[in-house]
């Protein structure tokens, strides 16, 4: 019950502070129109919906990192946070209090990114496109880990910088979703190789093709740094939480 | 019955004692007040009183749980209303009402029940719909006061509940705050001297992270060996000065 009434007030919170919605919600949704627009034009194929598609939704959840980090390092940086750590919600009460919905979140914002792309010319089945969400799944629990740790330890103007900024341009260039990481080659493929946006892409791209075989090469590396970055951020999160209360007079 | 026994509590910052060994009973259903200049160690003593922070060395019993063994049972028992307003801004009123409920456990149904009697008893009808970030700072303050109220606590923790306020904000929560009287157990931290006279059952002086002196503001003048109240702070504030 505390966590659900918890997880309801986050919502609330970020459901209602319309620039962060917007910027969540409609910047991966008019990208995808703009390079659609940009694909009607030209006669060979740069930004086909079947690819374009799941880079987009990759793209798109690292807005929910920034919605994340907002969140709490508001909360922390307010006086809100004594009234919570006064009560008895516990360690596992905050966790899951603000994962759910950033969870539901990035479903829904998965959710409208597949209505565009439908509504502009995507076909595919709708067992592809609910693989595609589920190889997605990962990147949801990366973004929310990125988002855990960035909101943990940054202010609240930091987190600008750093998700807002930082993380959404990684996830742009480095996503092989805007070029062929394949023609640029050399140290920067190395390095996006490195990172695991490029893989949840291909992921989500052999999903949405129906080429379930090649999913997995690709997801273990996402899973990988999504699981690593959810322990450090339940880690940090707990001692962080503990410290801000205890070390202030 | 004692709703707080204090043991020797202390809290070091590095090498700054922020509270030296507190020992205090306080009664149940007494509006006791934390009265002392800044940094005297008033918010540092509600926070471990809270659970909010590890005491350095002692105990405290609240409502007979011990405040570093038994923090889950301690925190079901009271509430807290910080220094700086604590509400969530993007909620209404009624909805940080319904969610300060909702985290102490309360099912949707009381909380909603509660939220009703909260907006009725202290008057919030008029901003219940209104979101809390576009309320003024008295409206903010009573609403948050309202927040640690509606769980109904008992042992409240009021810390600094005016400061910043304008005089008839201040009159206003003190009238609430004096309504709440032999209702529950209320620690209340002020610098405000008049405040502490003007609603408190008994006054801890603090000083130096020390409790310099307790009793009712009689007392306090008597100990001093004056009829001025303000007087009487000074001496008892500055004796370990001298």
């Amino acid at each position: 019950m505390r966590m659900i009434c918890f997880a309801s007030r986050n919502t609330k919170e970020m459901v209602r502070d319309r620039i962060n919605l917007m910027f969540g919600l409609g910047f991966p949704v008019v990208v995808l129109l703009l390079l659609t627009a940009i694909q009607a034009n030209v006669p060979v194929d740069i930004f086909p919906l079947p690819r374009l598609t799941p880079g987009i939704c990759v793209f798109g959840l690292s807005f929910i990192a920034l919605f994340a980090s907002m969140l709490i390092s508001k909360d922390r940086s307010s006086s809100l946070v004594l009234r919570l750590f006064t009560s008895p919600m516990t360690g596992s009460d905050f966790i899951f209090g603000y994962t759910l919905p950033l969870a539901l979140m990035s479903l829904g914002q998965i959710a409208v990114c597949l209505i565009v792309a439908f509504i502009l010319g995507l076909r595919a089945s709708i067992l592809n496109n609910l693989m595609l969400v589920l190889t997605l799944v990962p990147s949801i629990v990366l973004n929310i880990a990125i988002g855990l740790i960035c909101g943990t330890l940054l202010n609240d103007k930091q987190v600008g910088g750093v998700c807002g900024a930082l993380l959404t341009n990684l996830s742009a260039w480095l996503s092989g979703t805007w070029f062929d990481l394949d023609m640029v080659g050399g140290a920067f493929q190395a390095i996006a190789k490195v990172f695991p946006f490029c893989h949840a892409v291909d992921a989500g791209r052999a999903a949405l093709s129906g080429d379930w075989g090649s999913i997995f090469p690709e997801l273990w590396p996402v899973i990988g740094w999504a699981g690593a970055l959810l322990a450090i951020a339940i880690a940090i999160f707990t001692l962080k939480m503990k410290s801000d209360s205890n070390g202030k007079q | 019955m004692d709703a707080i026994e204090i043991k020797e509590l202390s809290k070091n910052f590095g090498d700054k004692k922020a509270v030296d060994s507190l020992s205090l009973n306080i009664q149940q259903d007494t509006l006791f007040a934390l009265l002392g200049v800044n940094g005297a160690g008033k918010t540092t003593t509600i926070k471990m009183l809270s659970c909010l922070s590890r005491p350095s060395g002692g105990d405290a019993l609240v409502m007979g749980h011990s405040i570093i063994h038994d923090t889950q049972a301690v925190k079901a028992l009271i509430n807290v209303s910080p220094q700086e307003t604590a509400i969530a801004p993007m909620l209404s009123t009624r909805e940080n009402l319904e969610f300060s409920a909702g985290i102490y456990g309360y099912k949707s149904a009381e909380s909603a029940k509660m939220a009703q009697d909260m907006i009725d008893q202290l008057n919030l009808s008029e901003i219940a719909s209104k979101r809390a970030r576009t309320l003024s700072g008295g409206w903010q303050r009573r609403l948050s006061i309202a927040m640690s109220l509606i769980t109904e606590p008992e042992v409240l923790f009021l810390d600094e509940p005016t400061i910043g306020l304008d005089v008839i904000a201040r009159r206003e929560l003190w009238h609430i705050i004096e309504n709440l009287k032999k209702k529950m157990t209320i620690i209340l931290t002020t610098h405000y001297l008049e405040e502490a006279l003007a609603i408190a059952d008994r006054i801890g002086i603090m000083a130096h992270g020390r409790l310099m002196a307790e009793g009712t503001a009689d007392s306090l003048r008597a100990k001093a060996g004056t009829d001025d109240f303000e007087e009487a702070f000074i001496r008892i504030a500055e004796e370990e000065v001298k």
